[in-house]
């Protein structure tokens, strides 16, 4: 079912009107900001450590159909079945004619934003799947019937005494016990059951390395290892941005993923899939969906080098105030701005002006990609193709005539600081956004233009006017 | 040396002390400094809202009252960002490429062109510095905190000069203050939140002055202490650095 779309500023206005938890939220993401500064500068070539992650990450955008020929030849010598899927249908169909094939009709899955931007839970879900998500943070917003507000961090935006209060409801653990300790036990007991007993695991791919056919999958809390070492069968979903050339290229990703994301040296699991063990399958489902366009869009072609560290995030004081269901996107924050419009002009044509254009995201991005730049050209491609609304274009038309030309301006700025000055109710009031909670500026008695034609040294020396 | 003061259209009409300060500042320093009397606006505003393409007689209009100036320089980090990136002239985009490299953001020009280390003066205050994400992110005024890379600040090395002013050091050093052009009111909530987070950081550290290089960020800052009555005021950097000594 299609929910019906809340508009960025619209969002964020309700999420801020909580402003005890918005204050809450935003710390506690500047929190895992602060966290990444610290060990980013523990290490002294962090700066030339990201320009290196860059440059290999471009040489696979531009050879991206060779690595790719290469990974799947590699990964069928392995012995691991490849599939190949358009769009995200195709995706979901996979997913679930394996499922069928092996009679399966329960699977633990990890985490994959991929798997949330084909909506592969609901697909599965209406086909009478039972899919249980095994990351914490995954299975407490699964419970809330909630998608992850977060990449990395799917659940946070949620309190302890949320998170008490969902396990209560659907866990049966004691109401208003908000220690994290006893929460999470009892999230361990309920998952145990679930690993013990599917047939079927589902992971992400954080890399998939062309040299050798092999994958990589970074976790904290073990959780891909343990669905996947207790199944038959391993299916293992990617975006096809996901690959790197050679395996010693893991050392520039891995040691800028897990610093990047969450301020850690390392993520506590990073798991490698060569071949299926014995008995064993392993499925690799390849995806492109949209991204093979954005691939051939030369503005924003570099947004595919993403590793999902959620760096961005974590440092937008955008995102930090309004939360990540705000974006309307599996993919939130400054980098989901940039890829979501890719996915559909329409429904995301708000997101890219969800930005000051601040230029913190670039900054602190592992492998450079210079998203505010790529926010403001898809500003450009939005209004040429239309998705603006026509009052805003009128306005643009209307500012444009009075600020390219002198005369007009001159005019038009006299007379808004004459209103200004004798009518502040035409300007202060409650139709004027910026007036809501700020105050205007307090008006002159002459534009600087008029002090320089009496006070210039010009003016002075030769009476000069012009 | 024929310096064109550009006087971002906002500066002229509501803060043209500003633009005096910088008028005179400029003088003071020995710089021959005039205003083209028939400049308007950068049009910013228009391709920052996704409009470019209507920004092409604003960008005319620059390039006619500018071409014939050795430098171009402005007290404002975001209006010279915005020249120095996206200035076009159809008939002749070299020119326009020229007078790119022309424009100068009124601190870095002090330090970079002028070569001037420090400004002597006095201003005995407790003030916070705000870094306007354009001029810091972008034309480079000062470290960016997000980068493993040395300490420079050219508005602080030119404060550093001034007699009495004591610069705190804020929680969050570089954090936006959510103006950000249109988005200050098509992101209403978001942005009047940064605003009052912004000011309330230079609150805890007791500043009684908030300056910075952008006034249009100060003036998102100043709407914000006006509304909550606070005593802090907003003094632009170049209003600071004129009350030098002659």
């Amino acid at each position: 079912m299609e929910t019906k779309i809340i508009e960025h500023s619209k969002a964020a206005e309700i999420f801020i009107k909580d402003e005890k938890r918005t204050d809450w939220h935003n710390e506690t993401l500047w929190f895992v900001r602060e966290k990444r500064d610290k060990a980013a500068f523990q290490i002294a070539d962090w700066e030339l450590l990201r320009e290196t992650a860059s440059q290999i990450k471009n040489n696979v955008l531009s050879n991206m159909h060779q690595y790719l020929i290469d990974f799947e030849t590699n990964a069928k010598n392995n012995g691991i079945i490849v599939h190949w899927a358009a769009n995200a249908d195709e995706h979901n169909k996979i997913v679930h004619s394996i499922m069928e094939k092996h009679g399966v009709t329960q699977m633990v899955k990890s985490k994959s934003m991929l798997t949330e931007e084909c909506h592969l839970n609901e697909y599965l879900t209406e086909k009478g799947i039972d899919v249980i998500d095994s990351d914490l943070g995954e299975r407490i917003v699964q419970l809330r019937k909630e998608a992850p507000s977060h990449i990395v961090l799917p659940a946070i935006h949620l309190k302890k005494a949320d998170v008490s209060e969902t396990f209560h409801k659907f866990l049966g653990t004691e109401k208003g016990n908000n220690d994290p300790k006893y929460l999470t036990e009892a999230a361990r007991q309920h998952l145990r059951d679930t690993f013990l007993s599917r047939k079927i695991a589902l992971t992400g791919v954080n890399f998939a390395i062309a040299e050798t056919g092999e994958f990589v999958v970074c976790t904290n809390e073990g959780n891909a290892d343990m669905g996947v070492h207790l199944a038959d069968v391993h299916i293992a979903c990617m975006g096809f941005e996901k690959i790197i050339p050679q395996r010693k290229h893991l050392a520039v990703f891995l040691r800028l993923l897990a610093r990047s994301a969450t301020g850690q040296p390392i993520t506590t699991y990073s798991s490698h899939f060569k071949k299926p063990g014995d008995g064993k399958e392993i499925h690799l489902v390849i995806v492109d969906n949209g991204r093979s366009t954005q691939l051939g869009r030369e503005d924003f072609r570099s947004s595919l080098k993403c590793i999902r560290c959620g760096a961005c995030m974590n440092t937008c004081p955008v995102y930090r105030r309004s939360g990540g269901h705000s974006y309307h996107n599996a993919v939130a924050g400054p980098i989901g701005s940039i890829l979501a419009p890719n996915l559909d002009m329409s429904k995301n044509a708000d997101l890219p002006f969800a930005s000051t254009l601040c230029g913190s995201c670039t900054n602190v991005c592992p492998v450079k990609i210079d998203i505010h730049v790529q926010l403001y050209k898809w500003r450009q491609k939005l209004v040429k193709e239309g998705y603006t609304p026509k009052s805003k274009t009128l306005m643009m038309k209307g500012m444009s005539a009075v600020l390219s030309n002198p005369m007009i301006f001159n005019l038009a700025g006299k007379m808004g600081r004459f209103v200004l000055d004798k009518m502040p109710g035409l300007v202060s009031n409650s139709f004027n956004p910026w007036y809501k909670q700020r105050e205007m500026p307090a008006p002159p008695e002459e534009s600087f233009r008029e002090w320089y034609q009496k006070n210039s040294t010009a003016s002075k020396d030769k009476n000069h006017e012009q | 040396m024929k310096i064109g003061l550009f006087v971002p259209c906002y500066v002229d009409q509501f803060y043209p002390k500003v633009a005096i300060a910088t008028y005179e500042l400029l003088q003071k320093l020995g710089c021959d400094v005039s205003f083209p009397m028939k400049q308007t606006c950068c049009g910013q505003p228009m391709a920052n809202s996704g409009y470019e393409h209507l920004s092409k007689d604003c960008d005319a209009n620059f390039i006619a009252n500018f071409a014939e100036f050795d430098y171009v320089v402005s007290p404002s980090g975001s209006c010279t960002l915005h020249v120095k990136d996206h200035l076009h002239d159809e008939k002749n985009e070299q020119l326009a490429l020229q007078i790119r490299k022309r424009v100068y953001e009124l601190t870095e020009f002090i330090t970079d062109i002028l070569k001037i280390e420090k400004i002597e003066g006095n201003f005995p205050h407790r003030v916070g510095l705000h870094q306007s994400c354009h001029g810091q992110r972008m034309l480079h005024l000062s470290q960016m905190s997000e980068l493993n890379a040395p300490f420079f600040s050219k508005p602080e090395q030119l404060l550093s000069g001034i007699k009495g002013l004591e610069l705190v050091s804020l929680s969050k050093k570089d954090e936006c203050c959510g103006f950000g052009g249109t988005f200050c009111v098509t992101e209403e909530a978001i942005s009047a939140k940064m605003g009052q987070d912004r000011v309330k950081d230079h609150e805890n550290q007791h500043v009684e002055y908030i300056t910075g290089y952008d006034m249009s960020c100060l003036m998102h800052l100043e709407g914000t202490l006006k509304r909550q009555k606070s005593p802090i005021k907003i003094i632009h950097i170049a209003e600071i650095l004129n009350g030098m000594k002659n």
